[in-house]
């Protein structure tokens, strides 16, 4: 009987996180519902068309694009990765000493295994 | 500059993983397509090196790196456990990647990097690391399950493996923010300190334990939390599942206690009905669904699941005799579970993948020693003595009965006697039923050596658990 005593009453802890829920809910559902009653309801062919950065849309987003788009922006990535390392760690070369240089070498001797692998599978090559 | 050199060996069987399999991609880059299989020997040599580190390591006790990483015999025996599910998987995957045309040597590293993510996570002394390791392990395996990119089954698994888990990875972070939040604290060390003296004052602690349970029930494929299993366990390639099923289960389970256990465990009585109810939730369903279960796959990821409803009374049980039976029974898990599936993966009838368990039919009477091994995993998985299956859940349920909670083991052993219904179904199909074709057996010496040691080892253990036993008590989790 204890034991199912206790059981509730640590359950009763939760009561706050459900209000919490139920307010959380309200808002959300409670801000759209009240944007929709007062929006005003003016449509041109500009506030219809995507939003693109001022170029014109040529066509729908969702198209098949050539999966080589993403090996070359998965690399650029990487490259983009290592700069973001090397900097910080060229300015603070004075300070940080052989250590730095150990560490740099570890990280490049790796850097430069990726970049054999990907080299060497072909995926600089764009046919 | 706050550094010692010395802090290295500490992690010197990382470093050995992640240069392994750095090497191992760099080796597969200049080595032919039909000797790919040398990959995987490497990729044991370097398992076996590690190891080796581990077992050197294995009466150390040190928090380095500023208390980001600990060293201690629970994490090793982890480490342990590891190591023997990723050279037990190697053995098993070689021709299987053969036959099915995918011998990649990424395959390997892959592997190896899991098996790296794994023991940073079973030594985590820091929430960052617990994710860290997370992630590395997760990121392998997404690919790992995709890697028959020819079946829509494997890519499918592959896809909906990412989406979910990237999820569930999102939740546990939210998880340990609000801890950071209410402890200032990401250290678990610190945080347990923080807990022992600050009673529960605040929702938001009940939310992120909330969190964490959803993100490690998500890893260990806990009900409700579980729906991504049986799709993901059916379409991933064979080895690939049963290394899925074992290794990052266990290490999961692993964090799971140590974070619950170590940081949190001042409020242990508020999470323990939670796990409670997991733990129950697990069990039923887990077992209640495999029964109608056609495909041994889909069985046996189901039939994983009720494992995880099992492990979790250790967590639920804690102390020593808690942490204990969930140590012998991850390792006896893993050991039966990567036996059942590595006969599955010999299985071939005409030339196709044996996964129907109709597949199974007659077995017996065409291969015996296929037949009698499968047996023996089917006998241990439903916890059968004289087997390694029984012992571990006679710990398991002995804890909970030791800790007052009678009525959870009782639910436990009545649903193993529910599981014993399909488990005993693949041995009745396997002796009781003509075989109705031949049966292509995908036999090597890789695949019997591991089978080999998984079958010793259930047996043994089953008969002679003392040396097991032993090797957990000395390295049960020490809570100050």
């Amino acid at each position: 009987m204890t034991a199912s005593l206790e059981f509730s009453t640590y359950l009763f802890h939760y009561a706050p996180i459900v209000v919490f829920i139920a307010i959380a809910a309200a808002f959300g559902v409670g801000t759209l519902v009240l944007s929709y009653v007062v929006h005003p309801r003016i449509f041109s062919s500009e506030k219809l068309s995507a939003y693109e950065c001022g170029s014109e849309p040529i066509s729908d987003a969702r198209m098949p694009f050539p999966v080589r788009y993403y090996i070359i922006a998965m690399l650029f990535v990487i490259f983009d990765v290592e700069l973001v390392f090397l900097y910080p760690w060229a300015v603070a070369f004075d300070k940080i000493g052989l250590f730095g240089l150990i560490e740099m070498i570890i990280f490049i001797a790796l850097f430069v295994a990726g970049y054999a692998y990907a080299w060497r599978k072909g995926a600089l090559e764009w046919d | 500059m706050n550094f010692s050199w010395i802090q290295l060996v500490a992690i010197a069987p990382e470093i050995v993983l992640t240069i392994g399999a750095c090497a191992l991609l760099l080796f597969d880059l200049v080595i032919p397509r039909d000797q790919k299989d040398k990959l995987g020997y490497f990729a044991v040599g370097i398992l076996i090196v590690a190891c080796y580190g581990s077992w050197k390591l294995a009466n150390v006790e040190a928090d380095v790196f500023f208390g980001m990483f600990t060293l201690d015999p629970y994490a090793t025996y982890f480490k342990m456990l590891v190591y023997l599910a990723g050279a037990l998987t190697i053995l098993l995957s070689m021709t299987y990647l053969e036959i099915e045309k995918i011998h990649l040597g990424e395959y390997y590293g892959f592997v190896l990097l899991s098996t790296a993510g794994m023991m940073v996570m079973v030594s985590a002394g820091d929430l960052i690391m617990v994710y860290l390791g997370l992630e590395l392990l997760s990121i392998s395996l997404y690919t790992m399950a995709g890697f028959k990119r020819s079946e829509s089954r494997s890519i499918e698994a592959s896809a909906k493996y990412l989406i979910l888990g990237s999820f569930s990875s999102a939740i546990l972070l939210y998880g340990i923010s609000i801890l950071y939040g209410i402890a200032g604290t990401t250290n678990l060390k610190a945080l347990g300190t923080f807990f022992a003296a600050n009673p529960l004052d605040n929702p938001g602690l009940l939310v992120s334990m909330g969190f964490l349970v959803v993100g490690f029930g998500f890893k260990v494929a806990a009900v409700p939390f579980h729906m991504w299993t049986p799709d993901v366990y059916e379409g991933s390639p064979t080895p690939v599942t049963a290394f899925m099923s074992v290794a990052p289960k266990a290490a999961s389970f692993a964090v799971f206690l140590r974070v619950f256990a170590e940081a949190l465990g001042g409020l242990k009585p508020h999470w323990q009905p939670i796990l409670v109810t997991v733990a129950v939730a697990t069990m039923i369903l887990g077992n209640v669904v495999a029964i109608v279960q056609t495909n041994i796959k889909r069985m046996l990821a189901y039939s994983s699941i009720a494992h995880a409803g099992y492990a979790l009374i250790g967590i639920i049980v804690g102390g020593g005799l808690g942490t204990m039976s969930l140590m012998l029974y991850l390792m006896i898990y893993a050991l039966m579970n990567l036996g059942a599936f590595g006969v599955v993966i010999l299985l071939r009838k005409g030339g196709m993948r044996g996964e129907e368990i109709s597949d199974f039919t007659g077995l017996a009477k065409k291969n015996p020693v296929a037949a009698v091994i499968m047996l023996i995993f089917m006998f241990s998985l439903a916890g059968i003595p004289p087997t390694a299956g029984f012992v571990a859940k006679f710990y398991l349920f002995m804890g909970a009965v030791e800790a007052g909670m009678v009525w959870l083991a009782v639910v436990g052993v009545l649903l193993s006697a529910v599981s014993a219904y399909y488990y005993l179904r693949v041995v009745m199909v396997m002796y009781m039923r003509e075989p109705s074709g031949d049966f292509d057996l995908a036999t090597s010496p890789a695949t019997s050596l591991a089978l080999v040691i998984t079958t010793i080892a259930v047996l043994f253990l089953g008969l002679y658990p003392a040396p097991l036993i032993d090797a957990t008590k000395a390295a049960i989790l020490q809570i100050p």
